[in-house]
């Protein structure tokens, strides 16, 4: 039973290894905040071959350019936008995980704050509409029925 | 109005179906080139297996050409070849950019299956294809007379791509640009 927990652990060790293994190329930054924004950017540019990968995650080839030229250019001391810009101009809007803000993406970048809005509204509606109703005190008329009701009643409703 | 509302979920219903409708006939593999309309991207590289001469984008304009991103590892290429070389022989002038690749392997290549390009261009660290936002190999290229890209073909450039696609765009081109 040990030994058996032994090879499970020494398994999922490997797994982690093989993981890691998987980060590709490492490149060096003198400077921290390059570094950072190093990360930044290869996690919000899209690859364009594998589509559904940031730059940062895929090992297809052009992904590992475009992290070779991201990191040129930081070094060259580009600001974000222009590296943005460059990605764009080349490749479409299509490489921005956080598309930009225009007539095309508005829809977008408004359509969660308009369902938000909607979907409160709809609930106050309704909360509101049911506790007027369940406010309202019973008629002469209703109280009537009602002790009627309760003093038709058998006494005992045993089963 | 109490009537029309119960429909409400159902009018939903049918505007999200339609939209999911529409994106079955959709690829997601499909890229727009950011480059269309847009002139070819400036570069000065060898020309392979030419002992180191160099050019310019100057040298693809003209005429109305395809510009062809191929690669000897790449096994569409080889796909695609025997076409580009009919191609080429009916009188389309065909640019090749050697992309990644070998000049070794390429020239071996081209004497074993046939050279469709008037020359290729060696893109060995692949800047030329960055800057005409190649994502993978085969890719091809319409650019008009005047040098500007006017389509992109992502993929084997084979009978069918041609007659339905390439061809119409190149003789609309070709029928623009005649100076007549």
């Amino acid at each position: 039973m040990n030994g058996m927990i032994r090879r499970v652990l020494a398994l999922s060790l490997l797994a982690v290894a093989m993981a890691t293994h998987a980060v590709i190329e490492t490149y060096e930054f003198d400077d921290p905040s390059l570094q950072t924004r190093f990360k930044v950017l290869a996690a919000e540019l899209r690859c364009p071959k594998c589509q559904n990968q940031n730059i940062a995650d895929s090992n297809a080839p052009i992904a590992a350019d475009l992290r070779k030229q991201l990191h040129a250019q930081l070094h060259a001391g580009a600001s974000d936008t222009e590296i943005v810009d460059y990605m764009v101009s080349r490749y479409g809007e299509f490489v921005l995980y956080r598309p930009r803000m225009n007539s095309v993406t508005a829809a977008l970048w408004l359509a969660p704050a308009i369902l938000l809005l909607l979907a409160t509204a709809v609930v106050l509606l309704s909360v509101r509409r049911r506790t007027k109703s369940a406010g309202s005190p019973l008629t002469p008329e209703e109280r009537s029925t009602l002790d009627a009701m309760l003093r038709d009643q058998p006494e005992t409703d045993d089963v | 109005m109490k009537r029309l509302k119960l429909f409400l979920p159902l009018a939903l219903f049918l505007v999200l179906a339609g939209f999911l409708f529409r994106g079955l006939s959709l690829d997601p593999q499909a890229l727009p080139s950011a480059l269309i309309d847009r002139p070819l991207p400036r570069f000065e590289l060898a020309v392979l297996g030419d002992g180191g001469k160099t050019v310019t984008e100057a040298a693809m304009v003209g005429e109305v050409a395809l510009v062809n991103i191929w690669a000897t590892w790449c096994a569409s290429c080889r796909v695609e070849h025997p076409f580009l070389t009919e191609l080429a022989r009916s009188g389309l002038p065909i640019f090749g950019i050697n992309y990644k690749d070998e000049d070794d392997k390429a020239l071996g290549w081209l004497a074993q299956l046939g050279n469709p390009y008037r020359f290729s261009v060696v893109d060995r660290e692949g800047l030329l294809g960055l800057d005409l936002g190649v994502y993978g190999a085969p890719e091809t290229y319409v650019v008009d007379a005047r040098g500007v890209i006017r389509y992109r073909h992502v993929g084997v450039v084979n009978e069918a791509v041609w007659q339905n696609t390439l061809q119409p765009i190149v003789a609309e081109l070709r029928r623009t640009s005649d100076p007549s």
